[in-house]
């Protein structure tokens, strides 16, 4: 590989690479992000290989394994270029028909094309899908078109053009200057704004000054940040390279969660090709200016994602947070002065720095600026990564993108901020979404998790959910973290086994009250906003548990009674065989014979629901 | 594991105690737990109190100083599975296996973890086994997935997996 020590030089191997593509070639695309690899992407993609081995030696077809498309819900998917054919829930079996129908003879095979939910009309085109109408994808766009592993596709679509621009055409404090004009907010759950955290940074006294990118997305429910450095690794390493020319840092880490293992294998491989091409390590670009970045393997603890825990792991120390009397822009990873963002934080600098603050700033609304993807999961027809304009609705989001609820089943809440946010009830369905919105209403942003509930969402049992996560990851450094919530955990329990209080609930607000005021970092501080949002938003659901030993949404194991109605029974036996206490029984019928409906012994039955699940007649009740 | 073959990872960390969280985890991949000696003879390599290793080894969920089974099957917690029935794979994988989570089993085939997110959220409820993802499952579906990895079915769990 040749070392480009000029931003001519990088120009002319962009112009090189171009020209060695037709725009006319036949190129098969297949998501090996991990949502497709869940749905067998490996099978498609080998399938692809051995017939093209086979039969495709010399007309020049290609086969490209590429990122995260976000609409994981269909996967596998494959695209077919030139045309752009979309194919989605590819079979292995299918690859075949679509490489001598669609590839060779351009034949649009219906039967794999996206129906349209309203129209039943069959849809070719990515774009028209519903599920991407709506979405602004400035950040994510590129992940569907380029292989990971190649930088040379990265150069393709304009990569590296910003360093380029940011090293020669303009001084680090002009960076600054325009990502403070972007109002760029950190991605990852806070929403501080970058570009004044750069300056503090940059401002801070010491010669040595580290950047970090803080890829230890723990929040349960959000995987754009896998997504982003699996499918598109070099984004989030130019954006690296502006900042730490703008804060003035040599050193630099990416601290990836070990849950992660193509997200590492992938970083690691873009690292190494953007050195050999000399758009890392010394003298970048012919620059004079040097940077270079280490990765570090997170151990599986959640609260390794706070800023100055995240820092001690990499010191090699237990990854407990400090109290930030001095800021980590002054006194960070080895006290040095430290500018920690997220990787979508840092992809979002390479599209600031080319295409403009003015025109960054024109998406959004007045507090937030620019897009945040999404984690669109649970109780929604179209799960997966959405990116999208600030300020877009819940309404939007839910309804159009994710094409609404499934089995006709009736919205409840969105729960947005992982096991810091909160949970928004339909009242606040055309709520905009942006940083400052969330909070007033008492969830937040976060990382970007976005969990769809429907009515079958017990609230008391997703409050319970988020304290029992919380109070395993909190590292107990502070009591009122590590004793509340326990605490509010056990008093949850108790409620869901049908032995609440009435006075557990003000129980419940007091503890939630102390833990936030008396914990030092954000873990505690925000910990109990599950607990709360949901109180303040769903308490008549709390209540019932309480005074009617009930659980509305039929969740809450102990508070179950699972009967079987004998008119609709039709002794098939399927339940006995299934349930594992054995505590089904009945004549089963024969040949001729009828049997006998099949009646649950409610002293051996333990709620598992396996009867529910392997009844195919509707028999089984549940109160 | 010899003291030659934990001398030559802690070497590839250039015997940086601040590297001791990924010579830890080299270890755990390679042995599938920390053995006792090998936390001695890293503190006695990096000049380490072991009681500090000892801190770390039993901080981080990756890291497990009891021997782990041949296959980790790994049920995600995360918000998306639980709230599409998670506890309910988790359950039956415990009656499947007669474990609870963190245990192994007697013929040390299989040890349940459970996980706070695997980020496969839009497939949910997920489970991974040896890093092989299973999306959409259900408790119906745990015994034959847990059948490709029984040691006496292995051929036959190959010939599936298409």
């Amino acid at each position: 590989m040749i070392k480009l020590s000029s931003p001519q030089d990088l120009d002319q191997y962009r112009y090189q690479i171009l020209s060695h593509r037709r725009p006319d070639q036949p190129v098969i695309t297949v998501c090996g992000g991990t949502g497709c690899h869940a749905s067998g992407c490996h099978a498609v993609v080998d399938a692809f290989k051995k017939v093209l081995q086979e039969k495709a030696s010399d007309n020049g077809v290609a086969l490209r394994v590429t990122g995260c498309h976000g609409f994981c819900e269909r996967g596998p998917l494959v695209v077919v270029h030139p045309k752009k054919i979309f194919y989605q829930k590819v079979k292995p079996e299918d690859v075949l028909e679509i490489f001598e129908e669609t590839v060779l003879n351009g034949k649009i095979l219906e039967g794999l094309l996206y129906e349209h939910p309203a129209t039943g009309k069959k849809v070719v085109f990515e774009e028209e899908i519903p599920f991407y109408q709506k979405q602004k994808r400035i950040i994510f766009g590129n992940n569907g078109s380029i292989d990971p592993t190649r930088i040379e596709d990265y150069l393709a679509v304009g990569g590296y053009r910003a360093l380029a621009k940011a090293l020669f055409s303009m001084k680090p404090e002009e960076i600054i200057r325009e990502v403070k004009k972007a109002n760029l907010r950190g991605r990852g759950g806070g929403g501080f704004p970058a570009g004044l955290k750069w300056e503090q940074c940059r401002n801070a006294p010491g010669a040595t000054k580290y950047v970090i990118c803080n890829a230890d997305e723990g929040d349960p429910g959000a995987y754009m940040d896998r997504s982003l450095l699996e499918g598109n690794p070099h984004s989030v390493l130019e954006g690296m390279v502006i900042g730490a020319y703008a804060i003035g840092s040599q050193e630099g880490y990416i601290f990836v969660r070990h849950e992660y293992p193509l997200a590492l294998e992938n970083i690691g491989i873009a690292i190494q090709q953007a050195r050999e091409l000399g758009l890392l390590g010394r003298d970048i670009l012919g620059s004079g200016f040097s940077f270079d970045i280490k990765i570090s393997r997170g151990g599986g603890a959640f609260v390794a994602g706070e800023s100055t825990a995240l820092m001690a792991t990499i010191e090699g120390n237990v990854g407990e947070p400090r109290a930030k009397h001095i800021h980590t822009v002054v006194s960070g990873l080895y006290d040095k002065p430290t500018n920690l963002n997220n990787v979508e934080t840092w992809a979002n600098v390479p599209v600031i720095i080319s295409e403009g603050a003015d025109w960054y700033a024109k998406i959004g609304t007045e507090g937030s600026k620019g897009t945040k993807i999404f984690s669109l999961v649970g109780k929604v027809n179209n799960t997966g990564l959405v990116e999208v304009p600030m300020g877009i609705t819940l309404r939007e989001i839910v309804y159009e993108i994710g094409g609404g609820i499934p089995d006709g089943k009736r919205f409840k809440a969105v729960q947005t901020g992982g096991p810091s946010g909160g949970c928004i009830p339909e009242s606040m369905i055309d709520l905009p979404v942006d940083f400052d919105r969330l909070t007033e209403v008492g969830s937040m942003m976060g990382s970007g998790g976005m969990i769809v509930m429907d009515e079958s969402t017990c609230m008391v049992d997703v409050a319970k959910y988020f304290t029992n996560f919380l109070k395993d990851e909190s590292c107990g450094k502070c009591t009122s973290c590590r004793e509340g919530t326990k605490r509010m955990h056990e008093i949850l329990t108790e409620i869901s086994e049908g032995k609440g209080r009435p006075e557990h609930l003000d129980w419940l607000e007091e503890l939630g009250w102390v833990t936030m005021e008396a914990s030092l970092c954000a873990l505690g501080g925000t910990a109990p906003n599950p607990v709360l949002s949901t109180l303040k938003y769903f308490r008549q659901e709390y209540e019932e548990h309480i005074l009617n030993k009930r659980c509305p949404a039929k969740v809450c194991r102990a508070l179950l009674h699972y009967r079987i109605l004998p008119d609709l029974c039709t002794s098939c036996g399927r339940c006995a065989k299934a349930c594992p206490e054995k505590a089904i029984t009945g004549v089963p019928k024969k040949k001729k014979e009828k049997g006998e409906p099949f009646v649950i012994d409610q002293q051996k039955c333990i709620q598992c629901g396996m009867c529910l699940e392997t009844c195919k007649f509707n028999a089984v009740e549940v109160q | 594991m010899t003291h030659s073959e934990i001398d030559a990872i802690i070497e590839r960390y250039e015997n940086k105690p601040s590297s001791i969280l990924a010579i830890l985890q080299d270890i755990q991949t390679k042995e599938k737990y920390l053995p006792k000696e090998a936390l001695e003879r890293i503190g006695e390599k990096l000049g380490m109190p072991v009681n500090k290793i000892y801190r770390i080894a039993t901080f981080y969920r990756a890291l497990s100083l009891t021997p782990r089974g041949r296959h980790e099957v790994c049920v995600c917690m995360g918000t998306a599975c639980h709230v599409r029935g998670a506890q309910r794979i988790v359950d039956q994988i415990k009656l499947e296996l007669g474990i609870r989570p963190g245990e192994t089993t007697k013929d040390r085939n299989f040890t349940l973890e459970t996980v706070n997110c695997l980020g496969v959220c839009a497939a949910g409820p997920v489970v991974a086994i040896d890093g092989q993802y299973f999306g959409k499952m259900s408790p119906a579906k745990v015994d034959g997935t847990l059948k490709k990895f029984r040691s006496d079915k292995k051929k036959e769990g190959a010939n599936d997996k298409a």
